[in-house]
């Protein structure tokens, strides 16, 4: 059996071809993706590529794809209390491969119904309300969503006791609409996959046509899937194992590209030290988070914004001035390249690694410390991830550097983390993920999750010690 | 008749967590929707949850005396959260020492509270007050 996977980008299609007798991957592409014309041709210049580099046609019995073409699957998360519904909504979203444009809590104002209609997301999950909890809010909202004049689809999770008036409002409204399980049926508890089933089947059924890649989907019997759940499966994979052969246990992966930084956490979180109270929501054992003001090119200003340039001066050994010169030339200009050895790209190292930095520690749980009559304790929000035992590079910039070491360990605590209670790895391994395969494992994983996983753990090898940048 | 909607937990840096959980069994068991909160809960915590299970009643327990400070514009919160009218409960040790109870509890009746009450109250006693109050 040979698989061609096909990842349809923003900006390159890759396509990954693989063997499943000799359990490996024949060869990688890339081309331009070209979903403002015809998606087709940048698919074929793809395969031409592959094609020159394997030295013949590759003739595949399986094709499967993902896309994060065109803006991606982008949503609005909408919900009741921001720590509650809101987070639990927008926990769904990033958990099934969106990338979440806002969230909106309480009841929406004119002026964020406006932001909506601007913005035109694709899906918005609209939540609200345990269930027999509060129904105004989400009744009310449904009512603002619907009167909002953009063909979005709407997926509403929220108070059940609210479902019957919410049909009757979103039917009127004319637009795709679907009523699912409430993402927190009961106080403090998570109940997404519904949610994100619901998400799957919309993107498969109206997005992917939308984007303009119905004729991809003509090619195969496999639904075309989004980006981010095919790297977060392949994730699962790697980390929790087939049913036969065990995984590499507890990771976090972190993408960094032009716009955005994801963060995957293989983990179940639970806290590290004894004396621990937990709060807030529980988190899933595999989570995304996708920061959307942190990416090198499109997003860099506000990347050095978060990070400070005094800090990013000083790890990549420049003046201030220059990483500000540096960073405006490259919001102007996305496709900017640093040429090697050259001060730009030290800079552009220090930027990812700044990056990764930001989105890492937002990505964590919280450690407060506080004193009790019965003496000392500990508040936890969220994940720990302190034990973490590795972290994974994934594809573009960690890749492309000299210095992979140097940019992964932006995920390590250092004492300002720690002092705000970050729980950030202390002492991970570093892997790279080398010819951008999570994705493409992802999708096999579907398939054959045996040779998914054999592949995984052939292609993504620790970073030795004491390599560059240390 | 619909169950009324109890959230319950103990405020502030206390985490005396046994007579909360045995109140809120009692709750449950007297047909009560309970969400307690357990110990070192925050009023923003009591609210949130309040206004997504959309309760009818928020009943604040408090063993290590600090409570009354505990305790202060938690009203107030409530009015701004769009919890108008909620009814307050506040049980347990409620201030430092021993301190004649009358004027412990005009205090928190003055903060907003609905009713207080002293330490060794029995469950009964609150199971009976909270029925006439929600008319469950």
């Amino acid at each position: 059996m040979r698989y061609l996977a096909v990842d349809f980008g923003s900006t390159y299609t890759k396509v990954t071809a693989i063997d499943a007798g000799e359990a490996k991957i024949l060869g990688t592409a890339n081309a331009f993706t070209t979903i403002a014309t015809d998606v087709m041709e940048g698919f074929n210049a793809a395969r031409e590529l592959l094609h020159a580099h394997m030295g013949g046609e590759f003739i595949y019995d399986k094709l499967l794809c993902c896309s994060s073409a065109a803006g991606g699957l982008a949503m609005v998360a909408v919900g009741l209390v921001p720590e509650l519904t809101a987070k639990a909504a927008k926990m769904a979203a990033e958990g099934a491969g969106a990338k979440v444009l806002r969230t909106y809590s309480y009841e929406l104002s004119a002026g964020e119904q406006d932001e909506i209609r601007a913005i035109r997301p694709d899906i918005v999950l609209l939540c609200g309300g345990t269930d027999g909890g509060n129904k105004e809010v989400i009744l009310g909202n449904a009512r603002l969503l619907a009167a909002i004049d953009r063909p979005f689809s709407i997926i509403a999770a929220g108070n059940k006791s609210a479902s019957r008036e919410l049909e009757e409002i979103l039917r009127a409204s004319g637009k795709r609409y679907v009523i699912t399980k409430n993402v927190m049926p009961k106080f403090g508890v998570l109940d997404i996959q519904h949610a994100q089933n619901c998400i799957r089947d919309i993107f498969i059924e109206r997005i992917i046509d939308a984007k303009g890649l119905s004729r991809v989907q003509a090619m195969t019997d496999r639904p075309i899937i989004p980006t981010p759940l095919a790297v977060l499966m392949g994730c699962e994979l790697l980390s929790r194992g087939s049913k036969t052969t065990p995984g590499i246990g507890d990771f976090m992966a972190i993408d960094i590209g032009g716009a955005t930084t994801d963060v995957y956490s293989m983990a179940d979180g639970a806290p590290a030290q004894d004396n621990v109270l937990l709060k807030g929501l529980p988190e899933p054992y595999s989570k995304r988070t996708v920061e959307g003001d942190l990416g090198m090119r499109y997003s860099a200003r506000f990347l050095l914004e978060a990070a400070g340039e005094e800090n990013v001066a000083a790890l990549a050994g420049v003046s201030p001035e220059e990483v500000t010169a540096w960073v405006e030339k490259c919001t102007a200009n996305p496709e900017t390249v640093a040429p090697e050895n050259s001060t730009e790209r030290r800079i552009d190292e220090a930027l990812a690694r700044s990056a990764i930095a930001v989105s890492v520690e937002r990505h964590c749980g919280v450690m407060e410390k506080t004193f009790t009559a019965a003496g000392e304790m500990f508040i936890l929000t969220g994940k720990d991830l302190t034990a973490t035992g590795n972290v994974i590079g994934v594809g573009g910039v960690v890749k492309n550097s000299l210095k992979p070491r140097f940019i992964l360990q932006g995920a390590m605590g250092t004492p300002q983390t720690m002092l705000r209670g970050a729980m950030m790895p202390e002492r991970p391994g570093f892997m790279l993920d080398q010819r951008y395969i999570f994705s493409a494992m992802g999708l096999v994983s579907q398939v054959d999750p045996e040779l998914a996983l054999t592949i995984m753990k052939k292609e993504i090898q620790p970073l030795p010690e004491g390599t560059h940048g240390d | 008749m619909e169950k009324k909607t109890l959230v319950t937990g103990v405020i502030g840096a206390d985490v005396h967590a046994v007579g909360n959980r045995i109140l809120a069994m009692a709750l449950e068991e007297a047909g009560f929707n309970v969400v307690n909160l357990g110990v070192m809960v925050s009023q923003e915590e009591f609210i949130d949850a309040a206004v997504e299970t959309n309760a009818d009643a928020i009943v604040v327990s408090s063993l290590y005396g600090h409570g009354e400070i505990d305790c202060q514009g938690l009203r107030q919160k409530c009015d701004e959260a769009g919890l108008k009218g909620i009814v307050l409960l506040a049980g347990g040790n409620l201030v430092v020492g021993k301190q004649d109870f009358a004027e412990v509890e005009k205090r928190y009746l003055a903060m907003g509270f609905t009713r207080a009450y002293p330490p060794g109250t029995t469950v009964e006693t609150t199971i009976h007050d909270l029925r006439e109050l929600l008319g469950g």
